[in-house]
């Protein structure tokens, strides 16, 4: 019965939800005020009918509802509850609703945020959000139904899949797809400056928050969901250049050049179509994304049930939905022209070629992801594109880009000079060549990607601190603290997410450069030497969970006598899959990772020896650290008071 | 309008094509290299009878068809039907459960129907390795002379029935 209102909720939601879009969209041509304030209500009702279906697929998986077909196959009455509620998202129907859900929660935050904006402009905004979920869901209804009922009700759940059990599986696919979704806010603002044919200052500075913050859970999504594939796969790598992490990846490059292009066109006046196309491109990417996850046209670690008529359904809406955006653009976007001119060296500029770099980079990625797919549909064979494509192209790309960003945030905006910026930047060029060189003698191994690596990022930190004195020189009084408020979370958090991607770079680099992997067989009893560690193997102890059994490996870690860390990788038999599963266990410090994964027991006269596998990941934290920094700068810039100040006065104005 | 606007559309018309193309080939249907060569030999008992024994090799001399599945397999229920009304037509499908738990399966096979003439047990999935099965349902087509010559991966649906697994069995028994 439960299971039957949520269905039914998300009918409705989607009659309301094609009000909201098409009542608006014909109130355009007569400016029709009575058609625009259905916007905001049938928005809210609507969010809130679909927020409710999905509150009841989870009941139903707290409650052990296999009468649900989607529980039957993603959870089982032994998986922890938490497990259960994350088992929601588990597989291809809940994740759609999921997709949904997180929709509704932007649409709302919009329809109570977006008071400041004009009637007509508002309500076209929220229009196009309509006409997104609207698509949406007469998807899951079609094609996707989560809530579809088993005649015969099975005695108990398939399990979730072993590999999503993790508390990684609770907060990585919730805050990736906030922030998949979260860029639907800047593609339905670009669609409505579209259809207005002008792009205001305002609405700009009124888009930024919103595209930040879905850049910050996209960033905090995406690093996660790495650190998870680290400690969860069992081989230490942390990211593969799979097809569905290449999904996230390209709207988070496009997202990183909107919010650059964004700041542009609110404080400059410029990039305006750029802008426009940027959210448009963000958003499609993240639709993209959806398409390839979901229809099984590319072959991946996140392995989905596949159903060429769903496919076919996200295609034609795919195409639908970018297709008329994309038209919508070449109609109208030399209408809102490009905005103000700037000097050939200046900060706009250097942002421009910032965001030239990341859309190249982008396109490389989208090119090797779907490579294997047009040499397959040509049919001139299978072949697979794999990290050597991605690795050089990338960096190749990338290194330019971070050399203008650190010139970038030092350059005055519409005209800059040369000898300013090389008198500025001098010892910043100086202090990160001789660090490049220093810690690779210290290191004791020199490769030229180590180099280029670490130069970067010493690059980009010493930026940072170049930006920070010259400011600081700026005011006489005060004290520090004084001083850094007075800059701005905005100015702030820019260095802070600037010095997290220098972070990040040392973190790649350092493994990259100096990564150790050693196989070795040991007995128990024994003691191995690796790295200047001593392992000893003190044997296997069975180990019992809520729904699997395991063989936990005892390793006691010591260095130059002194005890460090135990140590117990497992390999674990999840029950009701019958899947094996290894699960690394890893000591962290902020400089190295010993990672530890158990191999088989040897059979035969060797029984009793047990092959183990070894890693030693210099510095591999600070590739999330980094991330987290950016992510926090990205949080700092949303809070500028700047935002909330300038809604005030264009009230008190009104 | 200028020109260079139409570019985003236009490139992206291209790669529409390209992924409707791709929505019709499974990237998953890697050619088997067991296609052409022996079908791997093994005895295994048979399922709800412990004691008496099924050999591949008493298959010689027989167009025959393995299908490996499983009670806890969802995909398999989708072409459980199927296979039924295939054996109502006559054709021999031998059914290999996987990984399974003997009374799990026969339960299933009670409840919704067995379409099977013999059904051997693969409990620790041994035979499932020999034929590298990397998810049920698999179903192999094998010629009088033992020999593998074709390979379903996933559910039978109604059109590889048609187009290509009865000509198939029509030209191998001719």
């Amino acid at each position: 019965m439960i299971p039957d209102i949520g269905h039914y909720a998300l009918m409705i939601a989607l009659l309301v939800a094609s009000l909201q879009a098409i009542l608006p969209l014909a109130g355009l041509s007569g400016n029709n005020e009575k058609l625009f304030a259905f916007a905001t209500p049938m928005a809210r009702l609507q969010s809130v009918l679909i927020i409710i279906a999905f509150i009841i697929l989870d009941y139903s998986f707290y409650v052990n509802d296999f009468s649900v077909m989607y529980v039957a196959n993603t959870s089982n009455s032994n998986l922890p509850l938490i497990f259960r509620l994350a088992a929601v998202w588990g597989g291809h129907e809940g994740s759609i609703l999921f997709w949904v859900a997180i929709l509704a929660i932007w649409t709302l935050a919009v329809t109570f945020f977006a008071k400041e904006l004009p009637l007509r402009f508002r309500s076209t905004l929220i229009a196009v959000m309509g006409l997104i979920t609207a698509g949406f869901l007469l998807f899951i209804l079609m094609t996707s139904n989560p809530f579809e009922r088993l005649d015969i009700i099975p005695f108990d759940g398939r399990d979730l899949n072993p590999l999503l059990q993790d508390p990684g599986m609770v907060f990585h696919p919730p805050l990736l797809y906030m922030g998949y979704v979260g860029f639907s806010v800047a593609f339905a603002f670009a669609i409505a400056a579209l259809l207005d044919g002008r792009l205001d200052v305002t609405w700009a500075r009124w888009t930024r928050p919103w595209t930040t913050a879905a850049w910050v859970f996209l960033t905090l999504g995406i690093a996660l969901g790495s650190r998870w594939a680290y400690y969860e796969l069992g081989w230490g790598g942390w990211w593969f250049w799979d097809a569905v992490e290449n999904a996230s990846f390209m709207p988070w490059l496009i997202g990183t050049a909107l919010i650059h292009s964004l700041a542009v066109t609110e404080k400059r006046d410029a990039f305006k179509s750029w802008t426009v196309l940027l959210s448009i491109c963000a958003f499609s990417l993240s639709l993209l994304g959806t398409f390839i996850v979901r229809s099984g046209v590319l072959t991946s670690v996140h392995a989905f049930a596949i159903d060429p008529s769903r496919g076919l359904f996200i295609l034609v809406f795919l195409a639908l939905v970018i297709g008329g955006a994309l038209l919508l653009f070449a109609l109208r976007a030399p209408s809102i022209g490009l905005g103000e001119k700037f000097d050939l060296l200046s900060r706009e500029t250097l942002l421009l070629s910032n965001n030239v770099v990341l859309f190249t980079a982008t396109g490389a990625v989208l090119l090797g992801t779907l490579y294997p797919l047009v040499i397959d549909a040509m049919g001139l064979g299978k072949i697979s594109v794999g990290p050597p494509y991605f690795d050089v192209v990338f960096v190749a790309i990338m290194v330019p880009g971070v050399f203008l960003m650190g010139i970038g945030p030092i350059a005055r905006w519409k005209k800059a000079t040369v000898p300013e910026l090389t008198d500025k930047l001098k010892w910043a060029s100086v202090v990160s060549i001789v660090s490049a060189l220093l810690v690779p003698s210290v290191m004791g191994k020199f490769t030229p990607m180590i180099f280029v690596g670490l130069l970067m990022a010493f690059w980009v930190m010493s930026s940072v601190w170049v930006s920070v004195s010259t400011r600081l020189k700026a005011i006489p009084t005060g004290t520090l603290r004084q001083k850094f408020k007075s800059f701005g979370p905005a100015f702030n958090g820019m260095l802070l997410a600037h010095f997290g991607l220098a972070v990040f770079i040392v973190g790649v680099t350092m493994v990259k450069g100096y990564e150790q992997e050693s196989d070795i067989i040991i007995k128990k009893g024994e003691i191995k030497l690796i790295n200047g560690y001593a392992f000893r193997f003190e044997g296997i102890k069975p180990i019992r969970g809520a729904n699997y059994v395991a063989k936990q490996g005892q390793f006691y870690v010591s260095k130059d006598g002194k005890p460090v860390t135990l140590l117990t990788p497992e390999k674990r038999l999840y029950l009701a899959q019958r899947v094996v599963m290894t699960e690394a266990s890893i000591s962290i410090n902020p400089v190295r990772d010993i990672y530890v994964s158990l191999g088989e027991e040897l059979e035969g006269d060797q029984k009793g020896m047990w092959s183990v596998r070894v890693y030693f990941k210099p510095f591999v934290q600070w590739i999330w650290m980094g991330c987290l920094l950016m992510g926090l700068g990205g949080i700092l810039t949303i809070v500028d008071k700047r935002y909330r100040l300038k809604k005030k006065t264009s009230k008190a104005t009104a | 309008m200028k020109l260079k606007a139409l570019v985003p559309l236009l490139l992206f018309i291209v790669l529409l094509v390209f992924l409707g193309k791709g929505l019709f080939l499974n990237p998953r249907e890697v050619p088997s290299p067991l296609i052409g060569k022996p079908a791997p030999a093994f005895t295994a008992p048979i399922l709800g009878d412990a004691t008496k024994l099924f050999s591949s090799a008493d298959m010689k001399g027989r167009v025959w068809m393995l299908n490996m599945w499983a009670s806890w397999c969802a995909a398999c229920r989708v072409e459980h039907q199927l296979l039924v009304e295939m054996l109502e037509h006559g054709l021999p499908i031998y059914g290999l459960a996987y990984k399974d738990i003997e009374k799990d399966a026969l339960a299933v096979l009670e409840k919704i129907g067995n379409p099977y003439v013999i059904t051997a047990s693969d409990a620790d999935g041994r035979i499932g390795i020999d034929y590298g099965v990397y998810g049920v349902p698999e179903t192999y087509i094998i010629d009088k002379a033992g020999i593998i010559r074709y390979k379903q991966i996933g559910p039978i649906i109604p059109a590889d029935l048609h187009e290509k697994i009865l000509p198939l069995l029509k030209e191998l028994e001719a």
